[in-house]
């Protein structure tokens, strides 16, 4: 915490806002609006934090686009920095004014997306996964191929998410293809195909899942790390697992928006939601992966976010989710609808 | 004064009338219109978003053979369940019907409605806890057989048809009921008494007096099975993708409310034939 204090210092007497009223756009109940978090952040910094809250993509973009000067942070998914960039949404940053900054992991800080149009858009947050899960009481040993899923031993016990996107995505890792460039759908069909038979049911919530899990009624299933991490601290005998293959990916990024007049209190924001003190203890309330290397340390060698996502050699594996064409969206869905069809 | 009388009667009428039909309208008519409209549309017209009149919606129904195959799966669905229904309705409704009396009857007809009284969610989760492996049927089953065998109905077909004739068999089981108590006990009488055997009894007297009562059942159940979406997700697991999941994934999953809505008059308009072609047999058996 008395590092937090000096660094906030630091950028207070670096810059000439004081006592400002930031206005922040995100989804609701992620992490920006800790009441503990805001509470601690004024009374260090004297600036007052107002929330705004979109519930879609598309809904944010408007906010920014109707309400010029109307917000100073906005959280975007790297999928879609590069467009709102194009768009003159976003200012570029000053990553200078962040201490924080440094101990952003590089491969998120140099990420292609959020450095769209050559600078960085975004400041890396948070990210998490989408893989797959297994019962610990069919694997002593979590496995490290994603062709469990495939394995005729386990037919009947396997399930994914019925979603055409995630069930793409996942058969274009199993047939070692680029996620965000999928040239051989054909082989991602005949790969579903396959997967089929294997399937009890598709899962559709997070309830859902972990009840099938503790039931024994499945033995692998796709899921998301932050949900996993959640059954795990309940006692599911559940591994997430990260296979050789890769995985799927997002990445939460903090920007300012270009038309924003209080952009250096904006950083100081920023700074102070990477700062691993607010992080740590976010974690221990269910947050998801972090993208600053000094908090994911300084994380209990308990936790999910330490010990599974924190690992370099899993965040190498992963493939981040670039933005999906309407038209690729279309084409998966409906191949995915007639495979369900076809049993 | 015989047209006062005339007008009166009428404004009465209408008076009366007028709850029934504004109920209609605005429970019936106005949803049903608005989809009507959504259907021909590019985009829902909320939010400012761009829209414009479209016949594409329907026309996606012929471009892949997905929602036709799908269709044709909920039809025979819709057959098995209702034929099912039937069968074991009949032998209730009659029991019910001839054969209890008195306050025996009130409570056995307590009993086969009691299941409307309970949410059809409870109902099918409750199927769930009885149908899958290690549940209550395999572990009664293993009880009581000798050697051991393996019961896991669940995420089957056999689980939705299940699932679907428990939800919808009281239906089929009152009409049918109606019917028989109906039926006077004295023609029965009368062709005992000229030496008629009871399946020629139960051939040629019962089973073509209740048959309008049967019918009707049978369409009651008929049609909102082929639009069934939940018991189908909940119990069929893989196996439960059919027409009216896909419906049910415009709109709750994909938000293409316009496919959605065309997908539902195709429907529609499916059961409408159905029952056209249909209606001369069933005009027969109501004579």
């Amino acid at each position: 915490m008395k590092r937090l204090l000096l660094t906030t210092a630091a950028v207070l007497a670096g810059s000439s806002a004081f006592a400002e009223e930031i206005r922040v756009l995100n989804w609701q109940g992620y992490g920006t609006d800790i009441d503990w978090a805001l509470a601690a952040y004024t009374e260090a910094t004297g600036n007052t934090v107002v929330h705004e809250y979109f519930t879609s993509e598309q809904e944010m973009m408007t906010k920014l686009r109707t309400n010029p000067g109307a917000y100073d942070v906005v959280l975007v998914n790297s999928a879609f920095t590069a467009q709102m960039q194009a768009e003159g949404l976003l200012a570029a940053i000053d990553a200078s004014k962040i201490p924080n900054f440094k101990d952003i992991d590089p491969a998120f800080a140099g990420n292609e997306d959020l450095n769209a149009g050559g600078a960085l858009h975004g400041v890396p947050w948070t990210w998490g996964l989408t893989s797959f899960a297994v019962n610990t009481g069919d694997f002593a040993t979590p496995p490290t191929s994603i062709s469990v899923l495939w394995d005729p031993a386990y037919k009947g016990r396997i399930s994914i998410r019925d979603d055409g996107l995630e069930a793409v995505q996942l058969a274009a890792l199993a047939t070692g293809q680029n996620i965000n460039a999928i040239t051989d759908l054909d082989a991602v069909k005949a790969k579903l195909t396959e997967l089929m038979p294997q399937i009890s049911t598709y899962w559709g919530s997070e309830n859902d899942w972990n009840q099938y899990m503790a039931a024994g009624d499945l033995a692998a299933a796709s899921y998301w790390s932050g949900s996993a991490a959640r059954a795990i601290s309940k006692g599911l005998p559940v591994a997430f697992v990260v296979p050789d293959e890769g995985a799927i990916g997002w990445l939460d990024g903090l920007s300012v928006p270009a038309t924003s007049t209080k952009q250096d209190a904006a950083y100081t924001f920023i700074d102070w939601m990477i700062d691993p003190d607010f992080y740590v203890k976010w974690d221990a309330e269910g947050a998801p992966a972090t993208s600053n290397m000094a908090a994911a340390a300084a994380l209990p060698e308990t936790s999910f976010n330490r010990s599974v996502l924190g690992d370099p050699a899993v965040v190498a594996k992963v493939q981040f989710m670039k933005p999906v064409s309407d038209d690729d969206r279309a084409k998966y869905l409906a191949l995915w609808q007639e495979l369900k069809a076809a049993q | 004064m015989s047209d006062t009388l005339a007008r009166q009667d009428r404004l009465r009428a209408l008076m009366l009338l007028s709850p029934a039909y504004l109920w209609l309208t605005v429970a019936v008519f106005l949803p049903l219109s608005a989809m009507a409209f959504f259907s021909f549309l590019t985009d829902l017209p909320f939010g400012g978003r761009q829209w414009s009149i479209t016949l594409a919606n329907f026309a996606a129904f012929f471009q892949t053979p997905t929602y036709a195959i799908l269709l044709w799966k909920s039809l025979q669905l819709g057959l098995i369940v209702t034929l099912l229904c039937v069968i074991i309705a009949f032998p209730c409704a009659y029991v019910l019907a001839k054969v209890i009396k008195g306050r025996w009857r009130e409570a056995m007809f307590l009993l086969v409605i009691l299941p409307f009284w309970s949410n059809s969610l409870v109902r099918v989760f409750s199927w769930a806890i009885v149908l899958r492996g290690n549940g209550v049927l395999d572990r009664a089953v293993n009880a009581v057989l000798p050697w051991d065998v393996k019961v896991n109905l669940m995420f089957s077909q056999s689980a939705i048809v299940i699932g679907l004739v428990h939800s919808y068999l009281p239906y089929v089981i009152l009409t049918a009921y109606l019917a028989l108590q109906a039926l006077d006990d004295s023609l029965i009488e009368a062709a005992r008494s000229l030496g008629a055997k009871k399946r020629t009894i139960l051939w040629r007297i019962i089973l073509p007096l209740s048959l309008p009562g049967l019918i009707a059942g049978a369409v009651l159940v008929f049609v909102p099975v082929v639009g069934s979406f939940m018991e189908p997700r909940l119990l069929g697991g893989r196996m439960g993708t059919y027409y009216g999941t896909v419906i049910e994934d415009q709109f709750v999953a994909v938000f293409n409310w316009p496919l959605g809505a065309a997908l539902s008059f195709i429907l529609l308009a499916v059961v409408l034939v159905i029952l056209a072609v249909a209606s001369p047999v069933l005009r027969r058996a109501q004579i």
